[in-house]
């Protein structure tokens, strides 16, 4: 079974890079011109055609860049000048951030909801579930970010603008891990923090929307499923009281599923920073990749892909593994 | 076509007769009886009106606003709603309203366009590796599950990137992403059609693997594709209204609403309405296709309820 999963996720990985080996190779006009523009002399562009290697036959080429992309050597992104994958471990502790403090929100406001939906089946909070999620599904991301920005930043100016830090508390606290809500507390700068709150609060309340709809519907169906179990019956014929039965017993078999819905809304949460990111002017991997699209700079833009591809196949991966680990009927 | 045969006596009693007569008939009382049941559901009718009225304003649009989508009037930008432009002015001033009712062509082009192409595709992978089975069947599955472990968003940002921006180059990347899921579906209704009776009874009168798949299987999978196609309409409008916004989908001066956010952007904080408008337009369309196609789950899928 462990050997069986472990294939898989090499295949799958694989075919990540064949696609973006595509992408990057064969679908742009020529790469040896994008390199050394169109007036340089036969004899120079022949060179960097055998540097590129792209007189071997296509199998070798895509085995070298396998190769180089293991290494972690995804190239020089043009915009910066630097090697794509130190340019990603910079802006990554961003996203990072953003999307962890949204899976926090969806979290401690998404749990609770499903659990009371389930628990008062077809009452009011049901239909505001249906009707969160609904809207969720029809809202464009960047169109929810600014009209917050609007209401709350411009219009009535409770939360702060665009940006991880006003400017007058940049470089305030030493980067440790890159997180600045971990960093400022670690230097006991609680102004910092508190500005880089009132930053961060309201694009990962957007983020965090679309999974708490996700995570409540989730929740819902997972508890209704344990509270018409026997034990449940039981548990309460023996009067125990109703908040131990909902929380204690029903609740606690729940997590098991609960942790894969989690795992894969994180995921999901990659992809909503990359428009989020750009309207709040957030300095993160979905703001890198849009700004190396725009500049047609595509060792950025492969290198940013194959990283989010990766961390999706991670994520996949590790609630699988953590659900065979802590379920024991699904060995 | 049903609603129009019920407005003549008798028509309805032939459409709902309880043993009919002919194959026509039998297929027209079915589609008449789902008729009704869908005008049950006052959610899935809001939906289909939202999709129809996109479709007529998308058809009629020039004949629905005196103004140009295109025409600049530098000396009245970024005007305020008014009678004369009842959703204002963009930066170039241009009417919001002109523009709102042009871009519902490009959403119904994009929207449609990626339908055609996604649909087959996904269908003939799906059906074709779902009978067939063996190694062919475990290839096509490898290949839908590279793009399904993905986000749909980004691999088509990437696809964008090597096409080059455009409304063509939109199309087709998220065509390109859009395709497994579909696949996926015809797949599994494939595996649970492949060893019924009938099918068995076709093979045994000599049909060819061909003619079992395009006659036989095919229709079957039809309707659990096309419920999900509606309800992932949305989900299309939402990822090119993105790539639009982020100037990769369709360029200036097309009105694609997008784009049209995005260049609102820049005056949002004090002209609020040239960004928020087309937003609003997005949300309800795609609202509209959601609607629309958890009805037709209701009525198409007789194993969701």
């Amino acid at each position: 079974m462990a050997t069986r999963l472990v294939l898989t996720v090499l295949v799958t990985f694989l075919g990540l890079l064949l696609v973006t080996f595509f992408i990057g190779r064969v679908v742009p006009t020529d790469p040896v011109l994008a390199a050394v523009g169109d007036r340089a002399p036969a004899a120079v562009y022949e060179r960097v055609r055998m540097e590129l290697g792209l007189h071997l036959p296509l199998w070798q080429q895509f085995w070298i860049y396998v190769q180089k992309v293991v290494q972690g050597d995804f190239g020089t992104a043009v915009l910066t000048g630097k090697p794509v994958l130190s340019d990603i471990r910079r802006v990554f502790p961003a996203t990072l951030e953003l999307a962890t403090v949204a899976t926090l929100l969806g979290l401690i406001i998404g749990v609770p909801m499903g659990v009371f939906a389930a628990v008062h089946q077809n009452k009011w909070i049901d239909h505001v579930i249906r009707v969160l999620a609904l809207f969720g599904h029809s809202v464009p991301v960047f169109w929810l970010g600014l009209v917050g920005l609007l209401i709350l930043y411009a219009w009535l100016g409770v939360v702060a603008g665009p940006g991880r830090l006003d400017v007058g508390y940049f470089d305030v606290v030493d980067t440790v891990t890159g997180v600045i809500l971990v960093d400022s507390v670690l230097a006991g700068e609680w102004e910092v923090f508190g500005n880089a709150f009132s930053h961060i609060i309201l694009p990962a309340a957007i983020l965090g929307y679309f999974s708490l709809a996700y995570i409540a519907r989730m929740t819902r169906s997972f508890m209704l499923e344990q509270l018409r179990q026997e034990y449940i019956t039981t548990a309460r014929v023996k009067g125990m009281a109703e908040s131990r039965v909902i929380w204690r017993h029903a609740f606690g078999n729940i997590l098991v599923p609960l942790i894969t819905v989690i795992a894969l809304t994180y995921a999901n949460l990659l992809e909503g920073s990359v428009l989020t990111e750009t309207v709040f002017a957030w300095p993160g991997l979905g703001s890198y990749l849009t700004d190396a699209l725009l500049a047609a700079d595509m060792n950025a833009v492969l290198g940013a892909t194959i990283i989010v591809g990766t961390i999706f196949i991670g994520i996949n991966l590790l609630s699988d593994v953590l659900y065979r680990l802590v379920d024991p009927r699904a060995k | 076509m049903s609603a129009s045969a019920s407005s003549r006596p008798g028509s309805r009693a032939w459409l709902l007769a309880e043993t009919p007569h002919s194959r026509t008939q039998a297929r027209l009382g079915q589609a008449y009886v789902r008729w009704l049941h869908f005008l049950r559901n006052p959610l899935a009718m809001i939906g289909l009106a939202i999709v129809v009225a996109l479709i007529v304003i998308a058809a009629l649009a020039p004949y629905l606003t005196s103004h140009s989508p295109f025409a600049q009037d530098l000396g009245n930008r970024l005007q305020a709603p008014s009678a004369e432009h009842i959703l204002g002015t963009d930066e170039l001033g241009r009417d919001v309203y002109a523009r709102l009712l042009h871009g519902a062509r490009i959403t119904l082009l994009i929207v449609g366009l990626v339908a055609i192409i996604v649909g087959p595709i996904g269908l003939l992978v799906g059906t074709v590796a779902g009978y067939l089975g063996g190694w062919f069947d475990t290839v096509l599955m490898r290949i839908t599950d590279v793009f399904l472990a993905f986000p749909r968003l980004i691999l088509a940002l990437a696809f964008v990137a090597a096409l080059g921006p455009g409304i063509q180059n939109a199309i087709i990347a998220i065509a390109i992403t859009a395709w497994p899921p579909y696949a996926r579906i015809a797949r599994a209704e494939t595996l649970t059609i492949r060893n019924s009776d009938f099918i068995s009874a076709i093979r045994l009168q000599g049909a060819g693997p061909l003619r079992i798949i395009l006659g036989h299987v095919v229709p079957l999978c039809l309707s659990s594709l096309i419920i999900r196609i509606t309800l992932d309409m949305a989900g299309i409008i939402l990822t090119a209204a993105g790539l639009g916004f982020l100037g990769l989908g369709a360029q200036p001066p097309m009105p694609e609403w997008g784009a049209m956010i995005s260049s609102g952007r820049k005056f949002l904080i004090d002209h609020w309405w040239v960004a928020t408008i087309p937003g609003v337009a997005i949300c309800i369309v795609s609202l509209g296709f959601n609607l629309l196609g958890d009805g037709l789950r209701d009525v198409l899928d007789p194993k969701g309820k």
